[in-house]
């Protein structure tokens, strides 16, 4: 199958890849951009697993190929992280309040919520649960998640009201 | 705080599971106890375990770091140069004859490297003892179907390419030619006389009995006897991560890095293979879930065959489709109940038979079934007993291990049973299970004493405590209603397996400490664990021990991580090899220091004199820990050390023809609770409030095991009311994650958590297991939940919107087809 390259953004840096058409953009940034925090889960953009945020919303790149995403903005998990690989206030909150436990949805829950803390700023508990509603989880019955983001956006919302 | 003398004396004679020796005398935790409304998770005295300092906290390991970094390392994340990748080639029916396998066309296919069909299988079939040669039948399993196909989905070939979009393509060119024979999908009508035959060893893989007392005579002399069946559900694990694994060849060793439970299978790759145990080397990686559904091997026999032919590096990872279609599921079980009791509600004798679909092959049926029927009577003390426990052959995909492991089905027998009999009897359902509770000292079905507390009585108060005041209804149509569900499951292996697990511990001359233990980690925090209990002892700060795990060439064997065993298993050999470093090296710095040993205090990666100690400890500062491994070095004083935990002996033995003997070592016990909101229009079922408490004994960190009872009760609610496997003639309807419906984020509530720690656990520091026990409760609350709103009573899992439906239609007509059930006074 004929390959092109194609220019990514991904996490600030621009990276090329050679693709196929039929490349999903799961299979470029994970097997051949060495991206391990895009997972595969499902295949079929039902488990929230493979979510990046593209332009900053999240989306699952198991139902996108490569080709149809140049030159935009892909954010992954590892993508939040700064200086040092210091924790983003976000991931601080899932480690302090256990919202990971195989750690295998992970990337895909707190970008979803990452996506979300942009959009509304204080979302109730059972708006957070709905937008929640794409990403499985299989081992924490969700309710240590839904601590650790509310916890995440109570603190940001104070640290926005002190400033 | 730091670990008095009198505390480490407690800490070590823990594993000695004295039943006389009283649990550790101290004082009690200072958080207030809970009130209704407070945060999940909030803990209250129970005045039996002492704090410690690190043990008890909800802090995180590297691993957990790791994972919301998203740096983590899965089984599908390691490329190799020239590494190919694999595709299994599967069965398309579920009961054949082999006429051929014509692999010519994929192996033309440009990029293929390998086809291989079971004449390339050196030894092709494998033997599961899973009872331990108890008396299940010994039926072999090939690696790859060579004349018999006996469920859709079993391996006939395998195929290796340059790619996996090569592979799976070429997998596509296999032909297979069957001829077509009788399958039977039913595990009752594979019992009946002339049943297609799954092996020609019989139907009947395992028939366990358990008998006590004279249960017959005891329920005709019973003044009520309340009678029930109840039927569950083939279900799957649905961890994230599906099966995954890279093969290579190093020094001449197959080496796996595969996402399993259980390292331990290399022996049987090097058997598959014909070569000797130690050509095979099994590595784990940190699993994105597991739940049981990889305690059997899954991609490793695949990979070593394929590596092995090609002599290159290859990867397989299954898709989620290939998972659903041909990954072991839970048992579907049928559970008939007679119970019978006096007037005042104490039971007197139950009947129980309970059949398993143990699908085309053995896996680990035979166990399963055997726990089944060990824990058939729950929590409550019943002196007659005949169960019978069968695992029967079908041509339906194979079930295995699944959290709760048998166990875990008959709680919707055993707590429903228990509210129609206090339905029957008048009697409050809260107190009438009080009457029957197994207390400590009380014999078990299986003829064993229980020789640590049982404090299902205080989960009980707890978890109904957390309900609060009842809700509304939210509309006419709306009923509202509340159950709640006790349970009992072991944790531990089946003692006659005379199980043990190992831990070497090393401190480094820097003062850092070298944890390596065979343990798997399925993402509970096993490994984790490991650090604080060896940090708890040592003084070693958590940021300076490291864990290694789960590797067959360098680690000490720990078994897999299955029956809920590696934090009573690995936990107490962590904390006996942590001790026995103290006894190593205390003598080196009780020298130094000027004081008795009997004053160290190990803490802060130093060891101090506790009290008015002379010499250099008067300082306060004591010596550093890599400061002491260079005094050791100089009295030639090694601070490494092994230790080999050995589970209690089975002094009794196991008769299989009564099913009297020692079974399992210890059970945790707790209870769940919740409000549900039915609609009588749609029958849908609306979770509003659930609660869930357990005795952990001790809880090791506090934030795993809330976390693991929030995900055990998860999953259970998903059982209860959501999933299902359907199969139709062998052949499973829907492969795909969008029609196998797990619970979301929205489609349940928040589950409250209590803990209950009563100091007494056969784990390390009186802890006991909490991985498998949080999913039994859930069903069976839900189950008393909806009978209590809707006055009928669910019987089949899982409890969908038509299924109730048609219960309330049974109710107000004169068809009661789907309770099937009754009671009578006698």
């Amino acid at each position: 199958m004929t390959r092109r390259q194609v220019a990514l953004r991904v996490n600030g840096v621009s990276r090329d890849a050679w693709v196929a058409p039929s490349d999903t953009l799961l299979e470029v940034l994970h097997d051949q951009l060495g991206l391990q925090d895009v997972r595969y889960g499902c295949g079929e953009g039902v488990c929230g697993t493979c979510t990046v945020l593209l332009d900053g919303e999240p989306v699952s790149t198991c139902l996108l190929y490569a080709v149809q995403v140049e030159d935009r903005e892909i954010v992954t998990l590892l993508g939040l992280l700064g200086e040092g690989e210091s924790l983003h206030p976000l991931q601080e909150s899932f480690l302090r309040l256990g919202g990971s436990q195989c750690g295998f949805c992970t990337p895909g829950v707190i970008l979803t919520a990452h996506s979300l803390a942009e959009r509304m700023p204080r979302p109730s508990r059972d708006e957070i649960r709905h937008e929640l509603g794409g990403s499985l989880c299989r081992c924490t019955g969700y309710t240590k998640v839904l601590d650790a983001i509310e916890s995440y956006l109570a603190d940001r919302a104070g640290v926005g009201e002190g400033t | 705080m730091s670990l008095s003398d009198a505390t480490l004396a407690a800490i070590s004679s823990s594993r000695t599971a004295d039943p006389e020796a009283p649990p550790l005398e101290a004082p009690p935790l200072c958080a207030p106890a809970p009130e209704t409304g407070a945060p999940a998770g909030a803990r209250a005295p129970d005045g039996a375990v002492a704090p410690m300092r690190v043990v008890g906290q909800p802090v995180a390991h590297h691993d957990f770091i790791e994972k919301v970094k998203g740096t983590i390392l899965y089984a599908a994340d390691w490329e190799l140069p020239g590494m190919l990748y694999g595709r299994v080639v599967r069965a398309t029916v579920p009961s054949a004859r082999i006429v051929s396998v014509d692999a010519e066309k994929a192996r033309a296919v440009r990029g293929v490297a390998a086809v291989l069909t079971a004449e390339d299988v050196p030894s092709n079939q494998l033997v599961e003892r899973a009872s331990g040669g108890l008396g299940e039948l010994l039926v072999a399993m090939p690696v790859l179907a060579h004349d018999r196909v006996r469920y859709a989905g079993e391996p006939v070939a395998l195929v290796a390419a340059e790619s996996q979009q090569i592979a799976d393509d070429a997998a596509e060119l296999v032909r297979v030619e069957y001829e077509e024979l009788p399958g039977v999908y039913d595990p009752e009508a594979a019992l009946l006389p002339g049943a297609p035959l799954v092996h020609e060893e019989g139907n009947t893989l395992v028939s366990w009995q358990i008998r006590r007392g004279d249960a017959e005579t005891a329920l005709a002399a019973a003044d009520v006897v309340v009678e029930g069946e109840y039927r569950t559900q083939h279900v799957e694990h649905a961890y994230l991560e599906t099966e995954a694994g890279v093969g290579w060849i190093e020094n001449d060793v197959i080496t796996l890095r595969a996402s399993t439970q259980v390292i331990e299978h290399a022996t049987e790759v090097a058997e598959i293979l014909d070569l000797p145990a130690n050509k095979v080397r099994v590595i784990a990686t940190y699993m994105g879930g597991g739940f049981g559904g990889k305690e059997d091997m899954t991609v490793e026999p695949y990979l070593a065959l394929l590596v092995w032919k090609c002599r290159r590096p290859v990867k397989m990872i299954w898709n989620r489709q290939e998972s659903i279609l041909a990954s072991t599921k839970r048992h579907p079980f049928i559970m008939r109940y007679r119970t019978g009791a006096d007037r005042d509600g104490h039971i007197g004798a139950q009947e129980i038979d309970l059949i398993g679909d143990a699908g085309a092959y053995p896996y680990l049926s035979a166990r399963i079934m055997f726990a089944g029927a060990a824990l058939s009577c729950g929590p409550y003390y019943t002196p007659n007993v005949f169960v019978r426990s069968r695992a029967v052959f079908t041509n339906n995909v194979p079930t295995s291990a699944f959290r709760g492991f048998g166990a875990m089905q008959v709680t919707l027998g055993y707590e429903s049973q228990m509210d129609r009999l206090a339905e029957m009897l008048g009697i409050d359902k809260v107190e009438l299970r009080r009457r029957n509770f197994l207390h400590k000292g009380d014999l078990i079905p299986t003829g064993e004493t229980l020789d640590t507390a049982v404090a299902v009585d205080q989960t009980l108060a707890r978890a109904l405590a957390r309900l609060g005041e009842p809700s509304a209804p939210s509309g006419p149509s709306k009923r509202i209603g509340r159950g709640f569900a006790c349970n009992m499951q072991p944790y531990g292996r089946t003692i006659w397996f005379r199980d043990r697990a190992s831990a070497w511990l090393s401190i480094q001359a820097d003062g850092t400490l070298l944890i390596r233990s065979g343990v798997t980690d399925f993402g509970a925090g096993q490994a984790a664990s490991l650090c604080q209990i060896a940090s708890e002892i040592l003084g070693v700060p958590l940021d300076r021990i490291s864990v290694y795990i789960g590797d067959t060439a360098l680690t000490p064997p720990a078994g897999g991580t299955f029956a809920t065993r590696q934090l009573y298993m690995s936990g107490n050999a962590v904390m006996q090899a942590a001790l026995k470093l103290r006894e190593l090296v205390g003598p080196v710095a009780a020298e130094a220091l000027g004081c008795p040993v009997a004053e160290l205090v190990f803490e802060d990666g130093r060891v101090k004199a506790a009290g008015n100690a002379t010499g250099d400890a008067a300082t306060g500062k004591g010596i550093g820990l890599g400061d002491l491994v260079r005094l050791c070095e100089a009295r030639a004083v090694d601070p490494t050390t092994l230790f080999v935990f050995h589970a209690e002996a089975n002094r009794r033995g196991f008769d299989p023809e009564t099913g009297q003997g020692g079974s399992f070592p210890d059970y945790t016990y707790g209870t769940h609770a919740a409000e549900v909101e039915v609609d009588l229009e749609t029958g849908e079922v609306e979770v509003l409030k659930y609660a869930a408490c357990h005795d952990v004994g001790r809880a090791i960190n506090p934030l795993r095991v809330e976390g693991q009872i929030q995900g055990g009760a998860m999953q259970g609610l998903g059982y209860a009311l959501m999933e299902e496997i359907v199969l139709n003639e062998g052949r499973i309807a829907s492969s795909l994650f969008a029609n196998y419906l797990i619970p979301t984020s929205g489609d349940m509530p928040d589950i409250m958590v209590d803990i209950v720690e009563s100091g007494e656990g056969k784990g390390p520091m009186n802890a006991r297991g909490i991985g498998e026990p949080p999913i039994g409760n859930s069903a069976p609350t839900i189950a008393n939940a909806i009978a209590d709103a809707i006055g009928c009573r669910p019987t089949r899992l899982p409890i969908t919107p038509e299924r109730v439906l048609a219960l309330l239609d049974a109710a107000t007509g004169t068809d009661p087809a789907e309770s099937g059930t009754g009671a009578a006074w006698q």
